[in-house]
């Protein structure tokens, strides 16, 4: 029984994920996950102001209910799935993120340099992830979709808008990590 | 009834997010060094299966699990707002390493400082909201 606390592979994860897909297109719903960021929105008062945010919220409670079973999921999976929460990146990336200052990089699950809870009293970190977190919640709904909605439910659905939403989100990654990388870290 | 199963189809999302990794920042950067076939074998083979999934319930009328007929939203016809929209979800996808589902489930782990990224990204979707008619669609 050990296989089930090392980290899935990857024929296991993409056939599961192609399979949460097909259970939420049986029950009638569409995979998407960056809608609930609107709609969290909504409920927040949003459509007070904003037209964008003025439609009957009540219609996407399942896929809030979605989002809390994937928080609950997390918790499961890393305490009750999980032994070692190391990711065994390939060891040139180690390297390259060592060179870069994250030395948890082949350690953990997340750099410790961004995510631990005393990094919030950084206040470079903190604006990287509040940065990072407004240019995900603006491109995913400017583009439509997410990786979800769009690489997995829209290339599915062999849609042309999809693939030029995924081209979008690779050069934008590489911009990023090839670039604005060395400025920032 | 229908509300326990959307819970019971989120945690096995979580939980494969977690386990496969796809919510590691580690991965995400990987994936753009272009360093590891991991990610490249998740949407891959999630893609080939659903692509089968997908055009198998349209070509044979495939019904839900409720009898009724099954609904694929065909996104609407443009290039700039899926490639500038893709591009800045890509620029901030890499600098984060999570996307939206990863995200909620980063939060089950026990990471708070994810709660800023939560915050970052309903402000940006907000700010979408609010310039949405000043920006070519």
């Amino acid at each position: 029984m050990n296989w089930i606390y090392t980290p899935w592979p990857w024929y296991v994860s993409g056939p599961m994920i192609a399979f949460i897909m097909f259970l939420l297109l049986m029950v009638g719903k569409n995979f998407g996950m960056s809608a609930n960021l609107r709609t969290i929105c909504t409920i927040c008062g949003a459509d007070k102001k904003v037209d964008f945010f003025k439609f009957d919220w009540k219609s996407q409670k399942w896929n809030l209910i979605v989002v809390l079973g994937a928080v609950i999921g997390g918790y499961i999976g890393s305490h009750f799935l999980t032994t070692d929460m190391a990711v065994a990146i390939t060891p040139a990336v180690v390297n390259d993120l060592n060179e870069l200052g994250f030395n948890s990089a082949g350690a953990s699950y997340l750099p410790t340099e961004l995510f631990e809870t005393n990094s919030l009293l950084n206040l470079k970190t903190i604006l990287i992830l509040a940065i990072g977190g407004v240019l995900v919640g603006f491109g995913t709904r400017y583009a439509g979709g997410c990786t979800s909605g769009h690489a997995i439910s829209g290339l599915s659905d062999l849609q042309l808008p999809s693939l030029i939403a995924i081209i979008g989100f690779f050069i934008g990654g590489l911009v990023m990590i090839h670039f604005i990388f060395p400025l920032i870290f | 009834m229908r509300s326990l199963i959307y819970l019971f189809i989120g945690i096995l999302f979580g939980i494969t997010m977690f386990k496969s990794e796809a919510a590691s920042w580690f991965r995400i950067y990987e994936m753009f060094k272009f360093e590891s076939f991991h990610m490249y074998g998740i949407i891959g083979s999630a893609l080939v299966i659903g692509i089968i999934i997908t055009q198998s319930i349209k070509k044979f009328n495939i019904k839900s699990f409720y009898g009724e007929k099954i609904n694929f939203n065909p996104k609407a016809k443009s290039f700039s707002r899926y490639m500038f929209g893709g591009i800045i979800f890509g620029l901030g996808w890499a600098l984060v390493g999570a996307c939206p589902g990863p995200m909620f489930t980063l939060i089950g782990v026990g990471y708070l400082p994810i709660l800023i990224v939560i915050a970052g990204s309903m402000v940006g979707t907000l700010l979408y909201g609010l310039l949405k008619d000043k920006l070519p669609h």
